[in-house]
């Protein structure tokens, strides 16, 4: 009950509250301004925007101002028009606190991320960001770090203004987790960085941090007295995956972060979500009429969800010896996939009614009977990764010689529920595959009754709606299509969108995007704790099942499509594997 | 770049060597998500193409530009096509000599790409009402560029009876981020604004709009001053017990200063029309703020 949808809350009694949009506490007595909803409804119903006088503005204004910096405030902002879609939703004034942040997410994603946000004018004047990391640094080392990251890895071209602008905001404490000193300076310099940028007592926790400091980390957090927000600002904290390593311990992580946050200031980062592509399966499905008709067991013959990587598991071997394939990636990222596409229509695109929609297809999976059948698992063997020469897993430094942990697992699931009853969902991932690529495939049955010869349509496949999510963004529709000439043949064409090439040259990266919603306290696109619990129980009776077998992962040579046992899961259902 | 110039050609020649050069050189033949047309002079041609080209980067285009040449000429249409390296998509520049001039239309038409959006942008002189223009008459939004006329904010006023859900302007465009930055400063309440001035070099169109949208929303006058640029250098807005205020120092930074806190460099660049335009095409939906604005300009007493 923690922090489930506690019932009888707004989000479930009709449009989105205040406190559901901001994702951050709203104290008793504060009167809630319009959501967004209520607000863009007045327009549509009146024509016009309510007509507020000055002085009802004003009052909302202060109305609303003990909840600071959070969505309900905006719209109290006599400057903000929801028909003016001109002005970009910039975050309020905030610290953005991160643990970790020598660590190699922070430099390749986070630290670019901020300056591509900064340069699309998303940062709020006065935004400053604080790095928290055992090394002996001063601010000027920390801003040489992260002018560095920003060079190499922005999005966006490095203008000297706007780094002059984050720049200012750079500070740097150092220290363990373990030392009391080190958060008593963290508590000093944040209230000084108030005190000289107004950023109000918003702050943000990062944790970029193995899970084991989690612990440690809230405690002192805690004990600090950081995690309790001043009446009129917030306190949120970011987590990255892995939540847990099975129920148990998802539900032991959750308790500790639980014990310290709101459950709606807890910010789940799957970077997945963050992705263009995979939002725009929600306006593919529920903004087009085109598709939802056929998109039932009635017409569809089942769903492959991939995410193949060519890289190995390289310096993450101590950490990825015993989590294997099916916990790193189907766990938290197929799976969510998987109820992107599977899902109801929410009632609307907020968090809680997007939630609502993804725990209901979640709730009805189901595993096939005999788990020996319906998963496959392997594990890299020596090979050739395009024209380079690379090691097999269990030679990779740092993993045990005798290693059980799969690089490569494939599970078939099934969903019960009137829309999807007896259409297989099959999820794959593998590290030293041939080719990065993930994708969800919709795969369609094939037409009742070809009014063509038998040799005219041999070559003719399945109908395939296929949504690349990386690389190269977009969706290609397959169909079959009259080869040129006098004979009526009919072969597989590809009608393809890309994103690169229909709107912008490069879409934000995901991280942009869950920054500022983090930044922002919107939530909808971060998977709830009640998610990640009933992933885990998708994945635990298989993690058992295979922990129990003696037999060990099968090998495949790196560089290939995966062990011949998931081909052979496919093929015992007539089917098989797209090609990677 | 290959370009390719065709003399006293005729819109479906132009339209069938565009196909075959698709299938010759592997033009870009998908993708693209919009028909630009740009109607300028030939002094205006190599900048405005330039800046379309550029914006076509984030919104693959084919780019129709409509030059009207000498009048007196025997009446003829003049083509060069231009695909490769600058633009992801197509350019197309049509001079149009003699008569033609007054029938752009015609030679347009079977040059938009079927099933996209047409935006037309006018550098330079724009029609009173672009929707009515022939030209004009083509685009789910038209573009104008107020700055580029002799009395830019008689220009604004000019458009105002013309107006057609689906026009805007450039000297619109060019204060988003001024816009953004303000609304941004009233995140967190401010209290009631008594009045305020909009600093800007003289004649500037911008500023006359960033005036009279701040007066409407923040209903309190709002003056406009002269300084000597470049373009609009400070926003100041009288409160109670202080101001809010936003001053440009190098046309690359800004100061923000608000009651209560501590004053904060920002970045506040001033941007090239290429990106003017990229944001332009960004949205394709009327922009009812800035018709409310034009309107409130009309019965403004800006100084």
């Amino acid at each position: 009950m923690n922090d489930s949808e506690q019932p009888g809350s707004a989000g479930e009694s009709g449009p989105a509250t205040p406190t559901d949009m901001a994702g951050s506490p709203v104290q008793a007595g504060d009167v809630p301004a319009p959501s967004a909803h209520e607000v863009e409804l007045a327009v549509h119903t009146g024509g016009q925007p309510e007509k507020v006088s000055p002085d009802d503005s004003l009052a909302a204004a202060q109305a609303v101002a003990s909840t600071a910096t959070t969505m309900e405030v905006m719209e109290a902002n006599p400057l903000r028009d929801p028909r003016d879609k001109r002005l970009p939703r910039v975050a309020g004034p905030c610290v953005l606190v991160i643990f970790g942040v020598t660590g190699d997410l922070a430099r390749r994603k986070l630290l670019p991320a901020i300056y591509d946000l900064g340069n699309r004018g998303l940062l709020p004047p006065g935004f400053s960001l604080v790095g928290f990391a055992r090394r002996d640094w001063a601010h000027q080392d920390f801003a040489k770090i992260t002018h560095d990251a920003v060079k190499e890895h922005a999005r966006t071209p490095f203008r000297e203004e706007v780094w002059k602008q984050i720049c200012e905001g750079l500070h740097f404490v150092p220290g363990s987790f373990d030392d009391d000193g080190a958060f008593d300076a963290l508590v000093m310099a944040l209230k000084e960085i108030d005190e000289t940028r107004g950023t109000g007592g918003n702050y943000a926790f990062y944790l970029s941090t193995p899970p084991n400091a989690f612990p440690v980390i809230v405690e002192q957090l805690k004990r600090t007295g950081l995690t309790k927000p001043p009446k009129g600002s917030w306190r949120r904290v970011v987590i990255e995956k892995p939540f847990g390593h099975d129920l148990k311990s998802a539900r032991e992580l959750n308790r500790i972060v639980d014990s310290a946050f709101k459950p709606d200031s807890v910010f789940r980062i799957d970077h997945y979500l963050g992705k263009e592509t995979v939002q725009n399966i929600l306006a593919l499905r529920f903004a087009n009429t085109l598709f939802e008709p056929i998109w039932n067991r009635g017409y569809v013959d089942h769903v492959q969800i991939t995410m193949a990587e060519d890289i190995g598991v390289g310096g993450r071997a101590g950490y990825y010896d015993g989590i294997g394939a099916a916990r790193d990636v189907i766990q938290n990222h197929l799976l969510q996939l998987l109820a992107l596409v599977a899902m109801e229509d929410p009632t609307a695109f907020g968090a809680a009614a997007l939630r609502r929609e993804k725990e209901k297809v979640l709730e009805a999976l189901t595993l096939p009977e005999d788990l020996g059948l319906a998963t496959a698992r392997g594990q890299y063997t020596a090979g050739w990764q395009g024209g380079v020469p690379v090691k097999g897993f269990l030679e990779e430094e740092g993993v045990p010689p005798d290693s059980k942990t799969e690089t490569y697992a494939a599970i078939k699931l099934e969903i019960a529920n009137r829309r999807w009853a007896g259409v297989p969902f099959y999820l794959r991932t593998g590290k030293r595959l041939g080719r990065r690529m993930t994708e969800v495939a919709v795969v369609f049955q094939r037409a009742p009754h070809l009014p063509f010869s038998k040799t005219d349509t041999e070559i003719l496949g399945q109908n395939a709606l296929v949504i690349r999510i990386q690389p190269d963004e977009g969706i290609t529709v397959r169909f079959g299509s009259k080869v040129p000439g006098t004979a009526m043949e009919v072969r597989d064409v590809n009608m393809d969108f890309a994103y690169g090439e229909a709107f912008l040259e490069s879409s934000p990266e995901a991280y942009e995007r869950l920054l500022l919603d983090v930044l922002i306290g919107d939530p909808p696109l971060f998977p709830h704790q009640r998610e990640v619990e009933l992933s885990w129980m998708v994945i635990d009776p298989i993690e058992e099942f295979w922990a129990k077998s003696d037999e060990r992962p099968e090998g495949y040579p790196a560089g290939t499509g995966g062990p011949k046992s998931a081909d052979e899961l496919m093929a015992r259902d007539g089917r098989t594997w797209r090609m990677l | 770049m290959t370009s390719f110039l065709m003399g006293s050609t005729t819109a479906s020649d132009i339209s069938s060597q565009l196909t075959r050069l698709r299938h010759q050189v592997g033009a870009p033949a998908v993708g693209m998500v919009l028909t630009l047309v740009v109607v300028c002079d030939e002094s205006h041609q190599y900048d405005a193409v330039r800046a379309a080209s550029e914006a076509s980067r984030e919104h693959p285009s084919r780019i129709l530009a409509v030059i009207p040449r000498e009048r007196d000429e025997a009446t003829r249409l003049d083509a060069e096509i231009r695909v490769g390296e600058l633009t992801t998509g197509e350019v197309v520049l049509l001079r149009l000599y003699g008569e033609l001039r007054e029938h752009a239309d015609s030679v347009l038409s079977p040059l938009l790409l079927p099933d996209i959006p047409v935006v037309v942008w006018w550098p330079g002189d724009a029609p009173e009402a672009p929707a009515k223009d022939p030209v004009g008459a083509f685009g789910q939004r038209r573009v104008t560029d107020a700055r580029s006329a002799r009395d830019s904010v008689a220009a604004i006023k000019s458009r105002i009876g013309g107006y057609t859900p689906g026009d805007t302007d450039l000297s619109w465009t060019r204060i988003t981020p001024w816009r953004s930055l303000l609304a941004a400063a009233f995140d967190q309440p401010v209290g009631k604004i008594l009045d305020g001035y909009v600093e800007a070099e003289p004649d500037h169109p911008s500023a006359a709009l960033l005036a009279v949208w701040l007066s409407q929303k923040l209903e309190a006058p709002i003056k406009v001053t002269e300084s000597s640029g470049p373009g609009l250098t400070k926003v100041r807005l009288r409160l109670d017990d202080g101001e809010v205020m936003v001053e440009r120092h190098d046309s690359r930074t800004a100061t923000l200063v608000r009651p209560g806190q501590p004053d904060r460099q920002v970045a506040l660049a001033r941007r090239p029309t290429s990106d003017l335009l990229a944001e332009e095409l960004r949205r394709l939906d009327p922009d009812e703020v800035y018709e409310e604005t034009i309107r409130g300009v009309a019965g403004y007493d800006l100084s």
